[in-house]
C-alpha cells in the first residue's frame, strides 16, 4: 500500500518540479483523451502550439486572452498567501467591469488621460468593496469566506445580467429599436479605449502592462515591506501573529481589499481594453475568475510565475478559439484546462506530502533525525 | 525471556546516527524507564518500537520472536501502544469515539458504529485503573490529565501489553504524576511491559525497576533502580558531573513593584470564569514562581497578562501604568516579553525563517525598517547576532523554526524575548519538553534577567523549577491564587496540597 506522510522539509527544488510535472502528467492524460476521440495527439498538440505561440498574430491575440487571467490570477495569489481562500475574482471582476463601464460612460466628455485613472480606480473600489463582504464577514464573525466569496460570483453574474437584459439601466444601450430587442450594453466613449503598446512588434494591450507592473508591486509589498512581513506571518500562525501585537482584522480587510482590487481593475481592463461596453454575456461567460485561481495555484502563489502561468493558459484558450470547427470541438481546450487544474492540485499533495512505497530497504523520510 | 529486546539498532538519518548500535531489553511485568536527554535517540528508538521507522540495522524480539515491523499497525497487532507526548486525539469527538478510532478489530462497529459498548468498555478500564473519564466527554472539555487518562485507556482497550510512555508526567501535577504510577505499578503488576521516557530522574527512581540510559545515539548503562541515584543517573546521562536543580545565589536587588495585577477576573475559553480575582505583584529583579495543576488558570492568567485575552473586570499595572488589556501590542510597548506556553505555533511563525521570528515583535521598530520598507540584511544580521549569542544550534538564520529542537527553539524565543530589554517577563512552561542541558541554560537566563532587573512571572507545573528559581511562589487552583509562599521556606508536600485546593489555615 502506498502511505501518505507530511513533508516536515520542503526542498526548494519542489516547487519548481512539481509544476513542470503537473503539467507534464496532464499532458500526458490529454494524449489519453486524444486517442480515444480519434485525434492524433502529437498532431493536436502541435496544432495547439502553434495556434497560441506559433506566430506573432497568434502571440498577440494570446496577449488578449492573457490578460484578464493575470488580474484574477493574481487576486487568488494575493489572498492564498495570507491564507484567505478569495474564490471570488470572478464576481469581483464583475463588480469592477460595472464601476469601471459606469465612470467612463458618465464622463464621457473627458480625455484619455483623465478616463483611465478614473475607470482604474473605480474598477479597483469595485471589485475591493465586493470582497470586502466576505472579508468583513470572515474578520468578525468568522465565517468562511471560501463560500460567501463562491456565492457572491452568483449574485455578482445576476446582477451584471440583470442590468444589461433585465432592466432599462444607465448601462443598457436603449437608443435604437433594434437595441430594445437584443439587449447589449452602451458603447463607451471613445476616450475610453485604452491604449496598445507596440513593443518589439508585438502589440500589448494596457491592461497586460498594468498586470505586469502590478505583480511587481504585489511582489515588494509582500516580501519588502511590515506589511507583507505581517502577512506571511498572519498566513503561517494567525496565534504567532496576534502574540506578536498584529492587527490580524486590518490586514484581513486589506488583503481581501487588494485581491478584490486587483480583479476589479482586470474588470475595468475588459471595459477599456477589450469589449468597450459593458458586455454581461461575454464576462460571464469566460471564467476568469475561476482560471484565476487556477493559474494562482500554478504559480504556487509567487506574483512572478503568475504572469507566466497566466500567458501559457492564455495561450491555450486563445488555441482553442482558433482551432474550433467541426473536427476540433471547443470541449476539447476545456478537458485539457481541467486536466491541468487537476494535477496541480494533485501535485501541491506532493509538496506537502509525500508518498511511500512499501519497498524493502527503502530509504525512510529524511526529515525524522530530529529523534 | 524478555517482553521487548532489541539488539544492535541502528537507525540513521542523513547528517545524524540517531540510533547506534543500541541494545535494550524490558522484562513482562516491568515498569522500565527509559533515560537521556533530548537528541540522545529515545523517540527514534520508540518510534522503531512502534514501528513508525524501520531500523538501518539491528533486531527486534518481542517475547523472544523476532519481528519486522513495516507500520505502525503492525506494532499494533503485536501488542505495542505509545502514548506520545503530543496526544493524537481528536477534539470534537468523545472519549469513547476517541477510543475505537484507528481500532480495527472493529468492536466499535465495522460499519455502522455502536458506541455504547465502547462506552462501557471505557468505564469498566478506566474505574480498574483509577483513571475514570466520563466516556461521552469530549476531548477538549477535558483538562490535559485527563486526555492523557484517554490515551491510556486507549492503549488498556487495545489490550496492549507493551506500554510505552513518552514523557507523561510534563502536564501532570506530583499528586496526578503518583497516581499516573500507581496505574503504572497496576499495569505492570498483570504483567504488562512499561517503558517510561524521561527525563525526570526523580521519578524514573520512584516508578521504574529498571533504568536503561542512552546517550548519544548509544546505550550508556542498563541498572537496577535499586543501586542508582539521581546524581549517578544525571551524570550517565549527560556524561558529567550536573547540579540537579539547586538554588543558586542571585546578584541584584529586589525593587519596586513593576507589574501589580488588582482583583483580575477574565473568561475562559469554554464560558464561565476562568479567573477569579486575581492580586498579585511582582517586583522588580524577582522572579514569582506560579505553581498550579496544570488548567487552573495559569495559561488564562499569561494571556490576560501579555494582552490576548481581556479582562472582565480588574486593573493589571506596569510600572504603575494602567493596561487597557486585550491587545497585545500594548503590553509589548508597555514593556511585557512573553515566553508562550506553545512555543511552536504561538511563539514563532513556524515556516518562517529563525530571522523572521527574531524580529516577530521589533519589526515595526526603526532598527530594521525604512519608512513602509524592511531592512532585510539589518534583519539577518539581527538574526545572526542572537544565534551566535544565545549559542542556537541552526545552519543560519534562513533556516525555518520548526526545523529547530525544542531547546534551541526556546533559545531563539527567550533571545528575541530580551532583546527589547523588558520589564517584565511572563514565562510560561518555558522548560517544558527541554533536555537537561538545555533547561539549565533557560534557568541560566531566567536568573541573569532577574539580576538585571527585570520582574519575572514564572508559570510552571514543575516544582522543582519552582523552588529552584522563585523568591516567592503563588499557586493557583481553580482560577484563585490559594496562597503565596516564600520559596526558601516552602515544601513540596506544603505546595502540592494547596495546589489540590487544600488550605489548612482557612476553615471551609
Amino acid at each position: 500500500m502506498i502511505r501518505i506522510e507530511r513533508r516536515l522539509v520542503q526542498p526548494r527544488w519542489l516547487g519548481v518540479a512539481v509544476p513542470v510535472g503537473s503539467i507534464v502528467f496532464a499532458f500526458a492524460a490529454m494524449t489519453l483523451v486524444l486517442l480515444a476521440t480519434h485525434h492524433p495527439p502529437l498532431h493536436t498538440f502541435g496544432r495547439l502550439l502553434s495556434a497560441g505561440f506559433g506566430s506573432r498574430d497568434s502571440l498577440d491575440a494570446t496577449f488578449i486572452s492573457a490578460t484578464p487571467l493575470l488580474f484574477t490570477g493574481l487576486c487568488a495569489a494575493v489572498a492564498f498567501r495570507m491564507g484567505l481562500f478569495n474564490i471570488g475574482g470572478e464576481g469581483q471582476l464583475y463588480a469592477g467591469a460595472i464601476l469601471g463601464a459606469g465612470v467612463a460612460l458618465m464622463a464621457s466628455g473627458a480625455s484619455t488621460i483623465v478616463q483611465i485613472p478614473l475607470m482604474i480606480v473605480a474598477g479597483a473600489a469595485g471589485g475591493a468593496a465586493f470582497a470586502l463582504i466576505p472579508g468583513i464577514l470572515r474578520a468578525f464573525l468568522k465565517t468562511n469566506e471560501i463560500i460567501v466569496s463562491l456565492m457572491l460570483n452568483y449574485v455578482g453574474a445576476l446582477v451584471l445580467n440583470y442590468l444589461i437584459f433585465d432592466s432599462l439601466s444607465y448601462w443598457r444601450d436603449t437608443s435604437t429599436p433594434d437595441a430594445k430587442v437584443f439587449p447589449q450594453g452602451k458603447l463607451l466613449p471613445d476616450a475610453a479605449t485604452w491604449p496598445v503598446t507596440h513593443i518589439a512588434g508585438f502589440a500589448l494591450p494596457f491592461g497586460l502592462l498594468l498586470a505586469v507592473v502590478i505583480a511587481g508591486a504585489v511582489w515588494v509589498l509582500y516580501t519588502r515591506t511590515r506589511f507583507g512581513f505581517e502577512v506571511q506571518v498572519i498566513g503561517d500562525s494567525p496565534r504567532a501573529a496576534s502574540y506578536a501585537g498584529m492587527r490580524t482584522r486590518r490586514k484581513m480587510l486589506a488583503v481581501m481589499a487588494l485581491s478584490g482590487g486587483i480583479a476589479g481593475v482586470g474588470g475595468a481592463s475588459q471595459d477599456g481594453d477589450f469589449r468597450h461596453l459593458l458586455d454581461a454575456r461575454g464576462l460571464s461567460q469566460a471564467g476568469y475568475g475561476y482560471a484565476g485561481i487556477v493559474i494562482a495555484a500554478l504559480a504556487r502563489y509567487n506574483p512572478f510565475a503568475v504572469v507566466l502561468v497566466a500567458v501559457l493558459l492564455g495561450g491555450l484558450q486563445n488555441a482553442g478559439y482558433t482551432l474550433q470547427s467541426v473536427d476540433f470541438p471547443s470541449g476539447l481546450v476545456g478537458v485539457m484546462q481541467g486536466l491541468i487544474l487537476f494535477s496541480a492540485l494533485g501535485g501541491e499533495l506532493l509538496i506537502r506530502y509525500r508518498l511511500r512505497l512499501p519497498r524493502r530497504g527503502a530509504r525512510e523520510t529524511t526529515a525524522g533525525a530530529a529523534a | 525471556m524478555p517482553a521487548v529486546s532489541l539488539r544492535g539498532i541502528t537507525k540513521r538519518f542523513p547528517g545524524v546516527v540517531a540510533n547506534d548500535g543500541v541494545d535494550f531489553e524490558a522484562a513482562e511485568g516491568e515498569v522500565h524507564a527509559l533515560l537521556g536527554e533530548n537528541g540522545a535517540g529515545k523517540s527514534t528508538l520508540s518510534n522503531i518500537l512502534t514501528g513508525l521507522y524501520r531500523p538501518d540495522e539491528g533486531e527486534i524480539r518481542l517475547y523472544g520472536e523476532p519481528v519486522s515491523f513495516t507500520s505502525p499497525r503492525d506494532a499494533l497487532d503485536a501488542g505495542v501502544c505509545m502514548v506520545h507526548q503530543h496526544f493524537r486525539l481528536v477534539a470534537p469527538f468523545t472519549v469513547a469515539e476517541n477510543v475505537m478510532l484507528g481500532d480495527h478489530r472493529g468492536e466499535g462497529g465495522k460499519f455502522l458504529v455502536h458506541p455504547r459498548n465502547v462506552e462501557r468498555r471505557v468505564a469498566e478500564l478506566g474505574e480498574r485503573y483509577r483513571i475514570a473519564v466520563d466516556p461521552r466527554a469530549r476531548i477538549w472539555q477535558l483538562s490535559i490529565g485527563e486526555q492523557q487518562r484517554v490515551e491510556i485507556l486507549k492503549a488498556l482497550y487495545r489490550e496492549a501489553r507493551i506500554l510505552i510512555l513518552d514523557e507523561p508526567t510534563a502536564v501532570l501535577t506530583p499528586q496526578e504524576a503518583e497516581s499516573l504510577f500507581e496505574t503504572l505499578r497496576a499495569m505492570a503488576a498483570e504483567g504488562r511491559t512499561v517503558i517510561f521516557i524521561s527525563h525526570k530522574l526523580h521519578e524514573v527512581t520512584a516508578v521504574a525497576n529498571r533504568v536503561t540510559v542512552l546517550r548519544g545515539g548509544r546505550t550508556v548503562a542498563t541498572t537496577d533502580i535499586a543501586e542508582a541515584t539521581p546524581q549517578s543517573l544525571a551524570s550517565l546521562m549527560v556524561g558529567r558531573e550536573v547540579d540537579v536543580s539547586r538554588r543558586q545565589p542571585r546578584a541584584g536587588e529586589i525593587g519596586e513593584p513593576v507589574l501589580e495585577l488588582e482583583d483580575v477576573c477574565a473568561a475562559g475559553d469554554r464560558g464561565g470564569d476562568a479567573l477569579h480575582g486575581i492580586t498579585l505583584d511582582v517586583r522588580a529583579g524577582e522572579i514569582i514562581g506560579i505553581a498550579g495543576v496544570a488548567g487552573n488558570g495559569q495559561r488564562e492568567l499569561a494571556e490576560t497578562l501579555t494582552g490576548m485575552r481581556v479582562a472582565t473586570r480588574g486593573e493589571i499595572r506596569v510600572h504603575g501604568k494602567v493596561l487597557r488589556g486585550g491587545d497585545p501590542r500594548e503590553a509589548i510597548r508597555a514593556g511585557v516579553a512573553h515566553v508562550p506556553e506553545d512555543r511552536l505555533r504561538t511563539g514563532v511563525a513556524p515556516s518562517l525563517s529563525i530571522a523572521s521570528n527574531v524580529v516577530l515583535k521589533s519589526y515595526r521598530g526603526g532598527a530594521v525598517g525604512r519608512g513602509p520598507l524592511l531592512r532585510l540584511g539589518r534583519v539577518r544580521e539581527l538574526a545572526a547576532e542572537l544565534i551566535q549569542r544565545y549559542d542556537v544550534k541552526a545552519a543560519g538564520p534562513h533556516v525555518p523554526a520548526r526545523q529547530l529542537s525544542g531547546g534551541n527553539l526556546q533559545k531563539v524565543v527567550l533571545g528575541r524575548e530580551f532583546s527589547s530589554t523588558p520589564s517584565v517577563l511572563v514565562a510560561a512552561s518555558p522548560t517544558r519538553g527541554l533536555d537537561v542541558s538545555a533547561i539549565e541554560t533557560v534557568h541560566r537566563y531566567l536568573r541573569d534577567g532577574a539580576s538585571a532587573g527585570m520582574g519575572i512571572l514564572l508559570i510552571s507545573e514543575d516544582l522543582d523549577e519552582i523552588l529552584a528559581l522563585a523568591d516567592r511562589v503563588a499557586v493557583m487552583y481553580e482560577g484563585r491564587v490559594v496562597g503565596v509562599l516564600d520559596a526558601t521556606s516552602a515544601t513540596v508536600e506544603e505546595l502540592g496540597l494547596l495546589m489540590a485546593g487544600v488550605t489548612p489555615e482557612v476553615p471551609v
